[in-house]
This record gives structure tokens, C-alpha cells and sequence, in this order.
């Protein structure tokens, strides 16, 4: 029992690995569709900040420059996006996936020209990433039975990049809920016009919220190759994007639901790697594949079954002309 | 121009409110605004009267900031100013309330009032002021609001309120209110009147967009009268009547009333027995609506929008199922397990013009040929074996085209390229095609101009005397009143009551439509 108890105090550790980058993704993506824009690229500019902050900190040596960097880079993407469908009333759709398909590919060629070594950056020694950081107290704790485990295991222990996320979701809903910006953000996406027509300008407006979510995919892409990884693999953000809008929607747009979506997909996921070659009641030894494949048919399966109604912001999707 | 010697200047400190001068403003080859000159006096209420098309909410928008205007110059309280965006003309002291409400359904009140003037990066620091500055106006104009509740949950005419308290919330000195009495009942729209009398008593100066004659004469000190883009006439209102500004708006003598006579109503074509409807949440949009429609009348739905009609058409013409209940139609039983799909609907004989015609009624970027045989390409008369007989649906379009007086008759141009008017008379002219034993109309002259208004009547009584079972939804209550022989009116998904013509006036109909009985109104 202990040992199972164990067993699933590391699932739930890992859970908040997993998640971490679905967090902020997930929020860049309330702030952008809040507004009005849907964001489907949040895999490329995550991807893309992935690869800038793993480069950044391997030329430097500080992975503090590389989340710099990756926000940087990821900001440039969002602007382009916002761009597209801001200032041009493209399709957002159609712009969300060029940039993705972009990402996919500048990183891999930047990478090839920059390190030769396939498309990968050089990995990262210890100094170049962040570590885990052991919290006060930690040892002496560990002789209480249980509390001791959680806190080593499930609280202590996690780089700082986990930590922003999980402080950045009740300051979203605080920024989204209790501010100027955000009552007016929550506005644009719902009936622009009326927000135009309160003297707000609505370009503006959007392009601060795409901006704002540049910003976020940055830090995730971030915590993709100098946090949980040490360096950049190509298409590295492997879906987690889609995972994170995906979580927006179960959420219905909101930072805290959100927050336990993303958590439920990060803790599927810590399941799949954890039951992966475990004999099963039944089953029998658990396909490997198909443990890999589970999160995402379970995306597929809470979206299309369990969410009810979602109602997104009534404007999303269409571009504001007077 | 309006007399410069009874000038009073109730504001005190100006003369003019506003003063345009050769404002224009066009869109592509179409001259929305030509040359517009205005003069709105300080403290009074100025109406501007015209047809739908005539310029008036362009008119309104370059006030507003919301267009710039190609050439001309705006004073707004005696000095010339450039508005480029709203947020400039919110700070010369311009509010304005929009013909479609300008408010955030799923926010309370509150958020939608502060939206703009927060007074704070942080919303608690401005919340307790707004909250004072509603009380307060609530009470000076008696605009009662429940400041926490959400928008979407609140009747049409307070969310009206709403607007109005967003707009003066500043202290505006001109507000603008575009056709605002469109989804009011009549009762509704007393209470607007009474608050934009007790603002102009306060030194707030009003300018008011209708369409309604009635309006402008009850309530406006100055009126000045739009047409084709330009402005026409400018009176004082107890200096004209509703007879010389109709022939200003539409340059010609119009016929206000419908000219009919007595109905013969025959055998009953239509029978709907307790008929129920749920949306998807479980609202309830009918309630037991029972009636009888005969051979050779005209019934007519009288209501505020947005009271059922619209999902009553549904029902009867097949495009939603009922929740419960049943209709008889030709002596066929429709409920709730043999709902019939539209085109077999249409194949019994029913006809039905849609509310909406962009959304339902034709195809907007479809030739003006084919949107004259949509839902009727099954007809023998339009197909050749497995495709289409294109001679077949020209020759249709054509003949429709000249019975109906489609003006280009142009069967390849798209249906968008036709005016309001024309695009409805397609859609009357495909739908009577097949002599139709009844005719669902929704909205028959919804921004159509007065010239089509005319042909559209008189299509619809000719139809009448020929036998045809109608049934006619509006939200205009003069249509009602002149074109029905019976007139049922609904509130909130029932049936209040079913009047004869002779016996109906609009203020009885107007009580019914808020939801009083007849008993008490007769």
C-alpha cells in the first residue's frame, strides 16, 4: 500500500511537470481568444521559444537569458499573427497555422546552420538549464511519514519555471477579472463594437492580448528545452499546444478551470508513462503504444462528450470593421 | 432652416448643441451623406426622420466618430471640431445610444456601464462611484436598474436603460439615439419618451433617428427630414403634420393606409393546437399556442420581437420541430414525431417568406436566376434528368422578374446587388409562384423602401381575395393594423388574445403586447 501510495505520489509529481507547459500555454490562449483571436499557433510559438531559449543558453550560458530570448522570439511570432489578422483581417486560422508550420521548420534550419547537428542545439550542462530546487527544510522533514514525501516529492523539488506557471494562473484571473484590461479584454471578445464605441480602441487592445500570450508561449517553449529538457529536439513541442487550446475550451475559457484541465491532460500523460510495460488486470502488458497514444484520445474524448456546452467569446474568429 | 428669433437657448451657455455643414460621406459609387447641413439648438429635442436607406445612421455614425466624413465641418457647442473616433466624441459631451444595443450580454450591468470609464487601472477603485453615479441617475430620470445583473437576463427596453445610463454617465450634453423605440412595446416607449423629456428639462440635448411619423410629431421640438442621402426639409414640429413630412421623406404623395375590402374567410386551412417549444437550455419560446387560420384572411401576429413569432414561423414552416403539440394542415397532422422538413411542407402547399431573407431567404452570392427557384429545383419545370434546365429557370426568373416589378431585371446579377426591396420581391415572387394554399410571412417590408412597401401590400391582399390562407408576422403594428383581418398577439411565447380588426386600435394592441390582457385594455 505504502509503495503504491509512493507510486502515485510520483505520478502526481509528474503531473506537474507535464503540465507546465499546457499552464501557460493555456493561458497565453485565454488572453489572445478572450480578445477575440483564436490562437492555434500556440505550438508554433512555443516550439519556436523552445529552440531560442535552448540556442540562447547554449551560446551564453544562462538559461535566465534564454527565457529572455524565447519571449522575444515567441512575441515576434504573436506580433506577425496579430498582424495578420489585426491589422489585415486575415483568416486567424490560416495565420495560426502558417506560423506553426513556420516554427516547425525555421527552428530545425536555424538549428542545422547554427549547430550542425541535425536540427538539435548542443545539450545543455547544468549551469545552462534550470534545476530542480530543493525547498527549506526538505531533510528534516523527511522523517515524517507521508507530509515528508509530499513535500519532497510533490512540493520541493520543481525548477522555477513550474512555479511561474502555477503563480501565473490566480494572476491571470485576477488580470482578467479585476482590472481595466481585463474587463475591457473580456469585452473585445464578446461585442467589440461596444468597446470601440466607449472610445476603446480595439486594435490595440487585441495586440496587447496577442502580445500577452506571445509572452507566456515564450516561457513555456522555455521550460520545454532548458527546464525539463537540456537542449532543443526537433518538434519538440509535439502537440502540447494543441493539448493547451484544447484545455481552453474544456475550461471554457477560464484561467482556473483551465488550470485543472490542464493538470487532468499533464496527469493522463504521467499515467501513460507510468503504466507503460506494467502487467494489467485482464490486458495483460499494456501496449506502449497505445499508453502514448492515451492522453490524446482522451483530449478527443473529453472534448467531443464531457464539456457540455462550451460558449466561446461570442466576436472570436471575426475581425473588427467599423 | 428653423427661425433664428424663438431661438431660446435653454443650455445657457450655447446656442447650437451641433451645427454640420456640407458634410459628405460615400462608399464606393454610393453617396451615403451629400452635403448634409444641420443646426441642433441647445436644450431641445431634434428629430431627423427618413427611410431606411436615406443616410440617417451614417449621419450619426460621423457625428459619433465611428466614420470620418469625406468633405464638411462639424461644431459641436459653438466650435468647430475634427471627431475622428468616438473617444472624441465622448469627450466633447456626445453620448449615443445605438439602434442595436452596444452592450456585453454575458456582463453585469455594472462592467457594462464602467466599460470605458473605469477610473482606475484597478476596477474596485471605480466601482463604488459608478455605482453612486447609477443610483443617482436612476433616480433623477427614474431609470430603475438592478445594477449587478447580468445584461442578457434583463428585458429589451431596461437594457435600453442601460445604454442610455452609459451614454449621460459622463455628463453628456448631446445624445444621440438611433431609431430606439424599433423593440420597445408602445408602453415602452412612453417611459423613453418621459426620461428624454425630464434630460432635455435638465439642459441635455437630443437628437432622435426614427422612421416613426407618430414619434416625431409627439415628442420632437425641430425636426429635419432625410432622403437619398441628402437632408430635405428642416420644420418646426408644430408647424407641420404627418401628411407633409411622409411627402418629404419619400418625395411623392404616399398612401399611409392599405386599401382592402372586407375579408371572406372560407374553410379552415390551418389548425394548431397547444403548441409548445423549448430552446436547447430549456427556455421556454411557445407556450399552448392555439389558433385557426381560414382560406381567404389575412392573420396577423402582432408582439414585441423576440416574443415567439419567430419560432412559431419555424415550427409551421418546418424548420424547427415543436417540443410538444400538433398543427393540422390540409386535414395532414403534424407534431412532434412526424415533423415534416421544409420542402415537404412546401409540397403540401405552404409557402412561407422568411423573417430574415439574407439568412433564410436567399442566397446572397447566388445569381438572382437561381435564388428565383431555391427549395423548388425539384420542380419539373427546372430540372433535366439529373441536372439542372437552365432555360427553364431563366424563363421563370424573367417572368418573375416582370410580374413583380424586380428592378434590374437582370436575372445574372447577385442577389446582394439588389436593393432591399427587390431582393423581397424575388423572394414574394418565388414563394407565390405555386398559387400556395397558405402563406407564411415574416416581416414582409423590413428594410424595404415606401415605393415596394405599396407592392408588397397589395400582393399580399391580392393573394387574400384569391383564397389564400395568410399568416402575417410583424413588428411593425401599423402593418398589422392595416393589412389583417384578425390579429393575434403574443408575449412572451403565448397568446394574449385574438382581436378582429374592426375592434383593434393601437393602444389595445400595445397593452397586449406587454402582456395585459384584452379584458382590462377593452
Amino acid at each position: 500500500m505504502a509503495e503504491f501510495a509512493y507510486q502515485f505520489l510520483l505520478t502526481l509529481d509528474a503531473t506537474f511537470r507535464l503540465a507546465t507547459p499546457l499552464i501557460l500555454c493555456a493561458m497565453a490562449g485565454i488572453f489572445s481568444e478572450r480578445s477575440g483571436i483564436i490562437d492555434i499557433s500556440l505550438e508554433g510559438k512555443m516550439l519556436m521559444g523552445a529552440f531560442v531559449a535552448a540556442a540562447v543558453a547554449s551560446m551564453s550560458g544562462s538559461p535566465w537569458l534564454g527565457v529572455l530570448a524565447a519571449m522575444f522570439a515567441s512575441v515576434i511570432l504573436a506580433v506577425v499573427h496579430g498582424f495578420a489578422c489585426i491589422t489585415h483581417k486575415g483568416n486567424q486560422v490560416v495565420s495560426g497555422l502558417a506560423i506553426n508550420i513556420l516554427a516547425s521548420g525555421l527552428t530545425v534550419t536555424i538549428g542545422i546552420a547554427l549547430f550542425r547537428q541535425g536540427g538539435q542545439t548542443p545539450p545543455l550542462g547544468g549551469t545552462e538549464r534550470f534545476r530542480p530546487i530543493e525547498w527549506w527544510l526538505v531533510d528534516t522533514l523527511d522523517s515524517v511519514p507521508l507530509l515528508g514525501s509530499i513535500y519532497r516529492e510533490l512540493i520541493s523539488g520543481h525548477n522555477i519555471l513550474v512555479y511561474i506557471a502555477l503563480i501565473l494562473v490566480p494572476l491571470s484571473a485576477f488580470l482578467l477579472y479585476k482590472t481595466r484590461f481585463g474587463l475591457r479584454l473580456r469585452a473585445v471578445g464578446e461585442v467589440p463594437k461596444a468597446v470601440d464605441c466607449a472610445g476603446i480602441s480595439v486594435s490595440f487592445l487585441r495586440y496587447r492580448a496577442v502580445i500577452l500570450a506571445g509572452l507566456l508561449c515564450g516561457i513555456a517553449g522555455a521550460y520545454l528545452s532548458i527546464g525539463q529538457g537540456a537542449g532543443f529536439v526537433k518538434e519538440m513541442s509535439a502537440g502540447k499546444g494543441y493539448i493547451a487550446l484544447a484545455a481552453v475550451i474544456f475550461g471554457k475559457w477560464r484561467p482556473v478551470p483551465a488550470l485543472y484541465a490542464c493538470l487532468l491532460f499533464g496527469f493522463l500523460e504521467a499515467m501513460s508513462a507510468r503504466l507503460q510495460g506494467v502487467d494489467l488486470p485482464l490486458i495483460g502488458e499494456a501496449p506502449t503504444q497505445l499508453m502514448l497514444a492515451l492522453p490524446y484520445i482522451m483530449v478527443v474524448l473529453l472534448l467531443a462528450g464531457f464539456i457540455g456546452k462550451a460558449s466561446p467569446p461570442a466576436a472570436i474568429g471575426q475581425p473588427y470593421s467599423k | 432652416m428653423v427661425s433664428e428669433k424663438n431661438m431660446d437657448g435653454r443650455d445657457g451657455a450655447h446656442s447650437f448643441a451641433l451645427r454640420l455643414d456640407g458634410i459628405s460621406k460615400s462608399f464606393g459609387a454610393v453617396h451615403a451623406n451629400r452635403d448634409i447641413s444641420l443646426d441642433v439648438k441647445a436644450g431641445t429635442i431634434h428629430g431627423i426622420v427618413g427611410e431606411n436607406g436615406a443616410g440617417k445612421s451614417t449621419l450619426m455614425n460621423i457625428i459619433f466618430g465611428l466614420q470620418t466624413p469625406d468633405h464638411g465641418t462639424i461644431s459641436v457647442f459653438d466650435s468647430l471640431k475634427t471627431i475622428r473616433t468616438s473617444a472624441d466624441a465622448i469627450s466633447l459631451g456626445i453620448g449615443m445610444v445605438h439602434q442595436h444595443f452596444m452592450l456585453v450580454p454575458n456582463m453585469s450591468v455594472l462592467d457594462n456601464v464602467m466599460l470605458g470609464s473605469e477610473g482606475g487601472s484597478l476596477l474596485a477603485e471605480g466601482r463604488e462611484q459608478t455605482l453612486e453615479r447609477l443610483q443617482s441617475l436612476s433616480k433623477n430620470y427614474g431609470m430603475g436598474v438592478d445594477p449587478h445583473a447580468l445584461i442578457e437576463d434583463l428585458p429589451v427596453g431596461i437594457r435600453q436603460r442601460v445604454e442610455i445610463i452609459k451614454a449621460i454617465k459622463g455628463g453628456a450634453r448631446l445624445l444621440i439615439l438611433d431609431e430606439p423605440t424599433g423593440v420597445l412595446t408602445p408602453g415602452e416607449a412612453a417611459q423613453l419618451f418621459n426620461i428624454l423629456r425630464s434630460l432635455r428639462d435638465d439642459g441635455v440635448t437630443v437628437l432622435l433617428i426614427t422612421h416613426k411619423l407618430e414619434e416625431i410629431m409627439s415628442i420632437t421640438d425641430y425636426v429635419s427630414v432625410m432622403r437619398d442621402g441628402e437632408m430635405v426639409a428642416h420644420r418646426e414640429t408644430t408647424q407641420t403634420n404627418p401628411e407633409e413630412l411622409a411627402r418629404l421623406m419619400v418625395g411623392r404623395d404616399v398612401l399611409l393606409s392599405v386599401e382592402k375590402g372586407p375579408a371572406d374567410p372560407k374553410e379552415v386551412k390551418l389548425s394548431a393546437s397547444s403548441i409548445n417549444c423549448r430552446s436547447a437550455v430549456g427556455n421556454t419560446l411557445l407556450k399552448n399556442v392555439s389558433f385557426d387560420l381560414r382560406a381567404g384572411e389575412i392573420l396577423g401576429v402582432a408582439g414585441v420581437a423576440g416574443n415567439g413569432q419567430t419560432e412559431l414561423l419555424e415550427i409551421l414552416s418546418g424548420m424547427r420541430a415543436a417540443t410538444s403539440g400538433s398543427f393540422t394542415i390540409l386535414d395532414q397532422i403534424v407534431n412532434g414525431d412526424s415533423a415534416l422538413s421544409p420542402s415537404a411542407m412546401r409540397e403540401l402547399g405552404i409557402a412561407h417568406i422568411p423573417e430574415d431573407r439574407h439568412e433564410h431567404g436567399l442566397v446572397l452570392s447566388f445569381e438572382a436566376q437561381e435564388n428565383a427557384i431555391l427549395g423548388y429545383h425539384h420542380d419539373d419545370r427546372f430540372k433535366r434528368g439529373l441536372f439542372l434546365n437552365q432555360e427553364g429557370i431563366l424563363d421563370r426568373c424573367k417572368t418573375l422578374m416582370r410580374d413583380h416589378d424586380v428592378r434590374p431585371p437582370n436575372p445574372n446579377l447577385n442577389a446582394s446587388n439588389f436593393s432591399g426591396g427587390n431582393q423581397q420581391k424575388i423572394v414574394i415572387g418565388r414563394e407565390v409562384d405555386r398559387d400556395p394554399e397558405i402563406l407564411l410571412v415574416g416581416q414582409p417590408t423590413r428594410g424595404v423602401d415606401v415605393g415596394a412597401i405599396e407592392f408588397i401590400h397589395k400582393q399580399l391582399i391580392r393573394l387574400r381575395d384569391e383564397g389564400c390562407a395568410i399568416l402575417l408576422v410583424s413588428v411593425e403594428l401599423e402593418e398589422i393594423l392595416s393589412l389583417s383581418d384578425r390579429i393575434m398577439v403574443m408575449n412572451e411565447g403565448e397568446i394574449v388574445g385574438i382581436v378582429d380588426q374592426a375592434a383593434a386600435s393601437q393602444e389595445k394592441i400595445g397593452m397586449m403586447m406587454a402582456g395585459i390582457e384584452t379584458e382590462a385594455a377593452a
